[in-house]
């Protein structure tokens, strides 16, 4: 491939020195030259081995989904019947029998995005607020923070699942000895198991996102907040009028991968509660990638699979809206008043 | 960030020691979460050097007593069910692989992206980036029959090829290469060079820290990745660790010694990777947030 790619591209090198005469070098003077002048074959062979990726893997799939979500796509059966919408409306008519389970799932996963996002959003904050000045050591303990994230989902859920155990767990025997409630059994009955599913998401991602906050503080400039503090503004203020509108791009940012990484939450509780107690914590991932690659009703998961990016979507748009432009008038005027 | 606290530091000398103090309530509160941050995973480290019996025990031990590696040479043992080794060496080729399968495709793609002018440029780049937005979940199903079609369900071929379309990697890339300075790149072009020969020998080595940080990305998010090895991986010898540790937890319910041993056997690599390259991967990760 790699051959082949200089080889073609070869001939556009020819105008070893361009002279003044030379059409091709007049052309570049005006322009940035960095961007001219290559064969029209030369950017898409760049680009070919990606996109053959790129094509197979996350373009033909998004659209063969839609086709196999319109038939009764049983992966063990020869025939595979286009079925319209049926897919869709059985979603969508409580007598089906995926209904109850597909919004039980949607539910549940509501219920964690409802739980978990608000923290991640606060608690991260806080913490990347009281990194954000310089102080010995500072690095060290930002890895530490960081560390849970890199370790993936399946180590900290069976790692938890252990520390949560409700007779030898470290945690229930903490709390024996601080008086607390020591029975309590954190992944077999709820609230407690989503209690256990936001805690153990929290402590493996708050690192992920004070990292990014971090890096979001310190783009503001200083010079806000010291016109803010001539102003009589104090720390609270500061924050209010300096720092939130300050961080408002990495706030969308932050809010909307928080929103999908919760939306997609499967291997805490694939590996935690095993999506029990009953189906309560089961999560639509976990709905979706059961029904359609254990019990293989492809066409009816992969319905469910769109129906659940629709609400993403609109979620995210949702969000957009709301954290749109206005922001820079915004800052100067509040930092003024 | 030092000229931040350089001019903080100018400030005037009863609000520096006032916030003297404030700095050692801070270093307190950090340092305090910090613990609490890092115990469970010493806690996992030291149960997997317990015994059986030690790792149930109540009250827990913070130092095994005796120290033993028992529950190690049994899940490293040969011939398992749970062959914790052959997993080690899946997710090691699987991890390498798809790393550096996103390193040359993603570089090579986002090249022209970034330095060349061509019709279809803007709606390429605006397709690849708008699938940053697409939850995963949509492309797991068809994505199954699509590797099933090509032969490679129940192959390590398929937890390194489909994942390796990364658009965060294309998106990644060309920041960095719009961010460097095109002299370079027009001087070896008067010296005739064509586009693929500056791309290696000129753009590429100056690209060395991205390079390297989109690899420890993606070998992190390979080496890691759960949902799609449970599915499409089926015998015991083919599963990746993330996958196997699910296996071995349904097979030894509450050998807690065995989990955390090969919880450690997972976490090892991916944490010496973040103790010796940290600044690479949090680098990388803040950079992406910073895309404005």
């Amino acid at each position: 491939m790699s051959t082949k790619v200089g080889e073609r591209a070869l001939p556009m090198g020819r105008a070893r020195r361009p002279s003044a005469s030379d059409p091709e070098s007049q052309k570049n003077r005006g322009v940035r030259a960095g961007t001219r002048r290559q064969g029209i074959a030369t950017p898409w062979l760049f680009l070919a081995p990606y996109l053959l990726l790129f094509g197979s893997f996350v373009v033909l799939p998004a659209v063969l989904g839609v086709w196999i979500s319109l038939h009764s796509w049983d992966y063990t059966l020869p025939n595979k019947p286009f079925v319209g919408l049926d897919n869709y409306v059985a979603l969508f008519s409580p007598g089906s029998t995926v209904f109850g389970p597909f919004w039980g799932s949607m539910r549940a996963t509501g219920i964690f995005t409802v739980l978990s996002v608000p923290l991640l959003l606060i608690v991260p904050l806080a913490v990347a607020l009281l990194m954000s000045r310089k102080f010995p050591g500072r690095d060290f303990l930002r890895a530490i923070y960081f560390a849970p994230y890199v370790l993936g989902v399946a180590v900290i859920s069976v790692l938890w699942r252990y520390l949560l155990d409700n007779n030898i767990g470290l945690v229930n025997h903490y709390l024996g000895l601080l008086g607390l409630p020591d029975d309590t059994a954190w992944t077999t009955t709820t609230p407690a198991a989503w209690v256990a599913l936001v805690g153990v998401t929290v402590w493996w991602t708050l690192g992920f996102n004070a990292v990014i906050y971090l890096a979001g503080l310190q783009d503001i400039p200083i010079e806000l907040y010291e016109a803010a503090r001539v102003d009589g503004a104090g720390p609270w203020m500061q924050f209010l009028h300096v720092t939130i509108p300050g961080l408002k791009p990495i706030l969308s940012f932050i809010t909307i991968i928080t929103l999908l990484a919760s939306a997609n939450m499967f291997g805490q509780s694939y590996l935690m509660t095993q999506g029990g107690p009953g189906r309560e914590t089961r999560t639509a991932i976990y709905q979706i990638a059961d029904a359609g690659l254990r019990n293989f009703q492809m066409g009816s998961a992969a319905a469910m699979s769109y129906v659940l990016t629709v609400f993403l979507m609109a979620i995210s748009a949702f969000v957009f809206y709301i954290f749109r432009e206005k922001q820079p008038k915004k800052l100067k005027k509040e930092v003024r008043s | 960030m030092n000229a931040l606290t350089t001019r903080i530091s100018a400030g005037s000398r009863a609000r520096s020691a006032r916030r003297r103090s404030g700095t050692i309530t801070r270093v307190v509160v950090l340092g305090a979460i910090a613990i609490a941050f890092i115990s469970p995973i010493i806690f996992m480290i030291v149960t997997s050097f317990k015994t059986r019996a030690d790792a149930t025990a109540i009250p827990p031990a913070w130092i095994p007593n005796p120290i033993s590696v028992q529950a190690f040479a049994s899940i490293l043992a040969p011939g398992t069910a749970t062959p914790v080794l052959q997993w080690f060496a899946n997710s090691m080729v699987a991890a390498a692989l798809n790393a550096t399968l996103v390193v040359v495709t993603a570089s090579l793609a986002a090249y022209p992206l970034a330095r060349m002018q061509f019709r279809g440029k803007n709606f390429v780049f605006v397709i690849i980036v708008a699938t940053l937005l697409v939850p995963p979940v949509i492309l797991v199903i068809p994505n199954y029959l699509i590797v099933s079609e090509l032969g490679w369900l129940n192959s390590l071929v398929a937890i390194i090829i489909p994942t390796a379309a990364s658009a965060f990697g294309v998106f990644f890339m060309r920041q960095f290469f719009v961010g460097l300075p095109i002299e370079l790149e027009e001087a070896a072009r008067l010296d005739g060079a064509n586009r693929f020969v500056i791309f290696m020998q000129v753009v590429l080595p100056l690209a060395k820290p991205a390079l390297a940080t989109l690899a420890l990305l993606a070998f992190l998010g390979n080496w890691n990745d759960f949902l799609w090895p449970v599915y499409v991986l089926f015998s015991p010898e083919i599963q990746t660790l993330p996958a196997g540790l699910s296996t071995l937890q349904s097979a030894n319910a509450v050998r807690y010694d065995l989990l955390m041993a090969g919880a450690v056997v997972a976490s090892v690599p991916v944490l010496a990777l973040f103790i010796f390259l940290q600044r690479f991967i949090i680098e990388g990760v803040s950079r992406s947030g910073v895309k404005g």
